[in-house]
């Protein structure tokens, strides 16, 4: 296990770990969570954010009742077809099974799972508990596997061993191991694309299909939003890959290209111009593997009516937001590509969290947001209470973790994490989030629960 | 009446039940200015925050001690120390619940030891209670947590005073033959102070409801936990890292001035009973507190202890209730209703459904308990929300958390939210289902399900059937 965490972290795909010198590269990646001072889920949870949206296999988790009863049915990962993914499965291990082992348990529970469910296939994850009790997960899933006549694939991926990021990487091991490249397509086109990293919350991806879909480009497989498994066993033959999340699975794409010469580009679905250079790379790497070239123009010609029609579209909402204060609590790609967006319709950000953000993030900041760059390496919720109380910021644009701290100081507040509710994904996603945006801020509300109480105006 | 059977799945499929350690964290979160601490690998209590964050829609101040693989196997006692000075530091919390998790049990780190030195190597801590719980999340779910903190918050917390409470004999005497058939306790005037040690299946608008009853007798509550102070949803005037509010610490040290502490649900039972050995304090269990009944037999047990008669506002309230029940009793009767809770719970509202002419199609519970076979139904399962899927078939109402939802999609059985977690509904704070208005509502809400869920009517069958029998179930079945 640890041999493999260290491979994960020792990723030349990634710049930050290419710029480090030897001796750093050797002690990972990991920033060990701090006693008493933790935010964020583990590896187990990035395992299962990055696996589960694949909609018709099970989600097998074995450990005791923690892992899956506290955590099931908590993100936005949305299916075009089977729900079976939505389904929990627990192998809620009891104390006998820690002291006599869990893997009779896990094969029994296998069985059922077929018996009654009969998936195409079954992820089982390991967790923290029956890591250090030293259940053979791997060597279950093949015997099970042999017998049950369908893959029944490993996550190894406990909880301990580092955060969500590690996880949505040991995730990727898993399909690079023993799922990718297992099936083979009906048939290609030239114009076949994987997407890596990109989950569906909220539909995003479904913002983004139908543009490929205009240009004749085909999603083979997305890794892993609203994909059926033998999508992804049959990615390997996918002519050019996005990686969406810049951390998430950059070791998929990576890997993917040594084994079978798939090349990647990094992007993202937010902000009109990433969107808009997403498009584009998306057709030059794939005219640089074989597509007809006339896919660069017609591309082209794609933007240029998408991005007249979304200005349009926004057009009324300038005036209304021109010269609102943003203070925007993301992590990654996030933190620069939704400013280009929010500074083109008028708007003041005020602040960007870079926490979770490459080198590269942090340039691309600097190179949008030039001296007025306000990057905050972290904001603990006290400070951030302050800030919005004294009313630094019209609006707070985070994950779900700090939506009470904005509304608890009377502050608008936009989840723009895996709880959010919208799609913010794509040229029409881009309305819709200042939409959002515009209704926060301009909700009646505000003006009502700021006023103080008559008796207390009085005192 | 129940047959008690226990699943014999290897595979629980959608869960009914959550963890010890996240059940005796809310416990402590029923404390002012307090931190729980899961001691475990991050995501333990990473879950824990989502979940009550989507439950409560408030900020859940809970931590980890960040145990990693290393710490798991050469033990994380060095990461308790540096959690509990992390915290100090940072929030000053006037209390810090350790909870462990099933990783740090196997182990089974020497949690007591830890604590022991630390006090020695930093006296700065002195202010500093920590109250340690031992959770494995291998064994009971969250109301064996909940229980289990609070037993263990009475221990550590409330000073070793036997026969301290004023004439304690007398008045356990006095209890017991109150509950066998009354009289009359006494009607003194001292009497003011009452413990409450309520279960994790109330919620703060229980609480509350609860709190002010007891006050509208002219008597003194003191409840552990009080999530009506920290987890009620209000607006505090400033920012604090800790709990927003409930009992104090200085108040759990003087339950044992109390006159009676009365355990509200059966899981509280072993806390009251440690409380009584400590202190004298003798206690009354009340295993429910929905309902026309349970409600009579609180408040007179209230006006007893007082020495007050049941006050004008409760006894209209009572009418009122009555009233509801006359009216609502209709859409109630041989209705099957399919329960899946915590036993606290499960036995509070299979009864109440019972007792309004529903018949308990189905109960399913997430752990033992001696109220399970009280419940009003041939049989009690201790299982998940398939098997509660399975035997809901043909049921008019699905009772349990929001999970239940994609069964209700599935099955087309309309879903009363109860109990934790409800995320996908507004507040489950304020969810009230004690005393006569808490039941009232309850005759309204369930009531409503049942009548905007008639459907169409159709012809009856003709020829009429035959026989004798007792027709169950609905009318179009």
């Amino acid at each position: 296990m640890l041999s493999k965490v260290a491979e994960v972290f020792d990723e030349p795909g990634c710049e930050h770990n290419r710029a480090k010198s030897e001796k750093d590269r050797k002690k990972g990646c990991a920033r060990p969570a701090k006693p008493g001072a933790a935010a964020g889920g583990c590896a187990f949870d990035g395992a299962k954010i990055a696996l589960q949206p694949i909609t018709d296999a099970v989600h097998l988790v074995h450990g005791p009742i923690a892992c899956e009863g506290n955590s099931w049915d908590n993100r936005g990962s949305l299916s075009s077809g089977p729900m079976l993914y939505r389904t929990s499965f627990t192998t809620d291990l009891c104390e006998n099974d820690i002291v006599m082992g869990g893997e009779k348990r896990l094969a029994r529970a296998l069985q059922e799972i077929v018996e009654k469910y009969d998936p195409p296939a079954v992820f089982v994850y390991q967790t923290c508990v029956t890591a250090l009790t030293g259940d053979d997960v791997e060597a279950v899933c093949k015997a099970e596997s042999r017998r049950l006549g369908r893959p029944v694939v490993p996550v190894n991926a406990p909880g301990f061993v580092g955060g969500k990021n590690l996880g949505n990487k040991l995730a990727g091991e898993a399909l690079l191991d023993t799922v990718i490249g297992t099936e083979e397509p009906e048939y290609t086109t030239p114009t076949d694309i994987n997407i890596i990293g990109e989950f569906n919350l909220s539909g995003d991806l479904w913002q983004v299909k139908p543009l490929l879909a205009r240009l004749g480009v085909r999603i083979l497989a997305c890794l892993s939003g609203d994909a059926r498994y033998r999508e992804v066993a049959w990615s390997h033959r996918a002519r050019a890959a996005m990686m969406v999340c810049s951390k998430a699975l950059i070791n998929v794409a990576r890997k993917m290209q040594e084994r079978y010469g798939i090349p990647f580009f990094e992007g993202s679905f937010y902000g009109i111009s990433d969107m808009s250079d997403t498009l584009r790379n998306i057709a030059r790497l794939l005219v640089e593997r074989g597509a007809p070239p006339d896919l660069v123009e017609r591309t082209e010609a794609l933007i240029a009516q998408e991005e007249e029609r979304v200005w349009a579209r926004l057009a009324p909402y300038r005036a209304r937001l021109k010269g609102k204060r943003v203070l925007l609590i993301t992590g990654g790609v996030k933190s620069w590509s939704v400013v280009s967006a929010l500074q083109e319709i008028g708007m003041v950000v005020v602040g960007t969290s870079v926490k979770k953000s490459t080198k590269e993030d942090k340039e691309r900041i600097e190179e949008i947001m030039g001296d007025d760059a306000h990057m905050v390496e972290s904001l603990p919720p006290g400070e951030m209470y302050a800030m919005l109380k004294e009313a630094r910021a019209d609006i707070l644009m985070a994950g779900g973790r700090s939506q009470f701290v904005a509304l608890k100081a009377k502050v608008p507040f936009l989840d723009i994490n895996q709880e959010r509710h919208h799609t913010y994904a794509g040229y029409e996603g881009m309305v819709t989030l200042v939409e959002e945006i515009d209704k926060a801020i301009h909700s009646p509300i505000w003006a009502q629960v700021r006023k103080p109480a008559p008796w207390d105006i009085r005192m | 009446m129940a047959i008690v059977t226990t699943s014999n799945k290897s595979c629980a499929v959608n869960p009914l039940k959550m963890s010890q350690p996240i059940g005796a964290a809310l416990a402590f979160m029923g404390i002012d200015r307090s931190i729980p601490l899961l001691h475990g690998s991050q995501g333990c209590a990473s879950f824990g925050v989502v979940l009550f964050g989507r439950h409560f829609r408030e900020t859940i101040p809970m931590q980890t001690t960040a145990v990693t693989e290393v710490d798991a196997v050469l033990g994380g006692e060095e990461n308790i120390e540096q959690a509990l000075l992390t915290l100090h530091g940072k929030a000053r919390p006037a209390l810090i619940g350790l909870c462990t998790t099933g990783l740090t049990e196997i182990r089974g780190d020497d949690v007591e030891g830890v604590l022991k030195n630390l006090r020695a190597k930093h006296p700065e801590l002195r202010d500093l209670a920590v109250v340690h719980v031992s959770t494995p999340d291998f064994k009971g779910s969250l109301q064996d947590g909940w229980a289990k903190a609070v037993e263990r918050l009475v221990e550590e917390l409330v000073p070793d005073s036997p026969g301290s409470a004023p004439d304690a004999h007398s008045l356990r005497v006095g209890v017991e033959k109150w509950w066998q058939g009354g009289v009359m306790l006494r009607g003194s005037e001292e009497m003011t102070r009452i413990n409450l040690l309520t279960g994790p299946h109330f919620t703060p608008a229980d609480v509350q409801e609860l709190r002010e009853i007891v006050e509208v007798f002219g008597l003194e509550p003191i409840v552990l936990p009080d999530l009506s102070g920290s987890l009620d949803g209000h607006v505090p005037e400033d920012f604090r890292p800790t709990t927003l509010g409930g009992i104090g610490l200085d108040q759990i040290r003087a339950m044992g001035s109390s006159e009676i502490t009365l355990a509200l649900g059966e899981s509280m039972r072993p806390a009251a009973a440690v409380l009584e050995r400590r202190t004298g304090v003798p206690f009354v269990v009340f295993d429910r507190l929905t309902g026309l009944e349970p409600t009579d037999r609180f408040l007179d047990l209230l006006s007893k202890i007082s020495g007050r008669a049941v006050p004008g506002r409760l006894r209209r309230q009572r009418s009122r209730l009555v009233d509801a029940m006359l009216d609502g009793h209709f859409h109630f009767g041989r209705k099957k209703v399919a329960i899946g809770a915590e036993p606290d719970l499960l036995f509070a509202l299979s009864t109440w459904f019972a007792e309004m002419g529903s018949e308990i199609a189905a109960a399913v519970a997430t752990t033992p308990s001696p109220v399970l076979e009280k419940i009003p139904a041939s049989e009690v399962l201790i299982g998940d929300l398939e098997d509660l899927e399975d035997r809901a078939a043909g049921c008019d109402l699905l009772v349990t958390h929001s999970h239940g939802r994609q069964a209700s999609e599935r099955s087309g059985i309309p879903l009363l939210r109860v109990g934790i977690p409800i995320f996908d509904r507004l507040g489950a704070s304020h969810q009230l289902s004690v005393g006569y208005q808490g039941t009232m509502r309850l005759v309204f809400e369930a009531g409503n399900v049942f009548l905007a869920n008639v459907g169409e009517k159709h012809p009856p069958p003709f020829p009429p059937p035959q026989g004798g029998r007792v027709r169950s179930g609905r009318i179009n079945a």
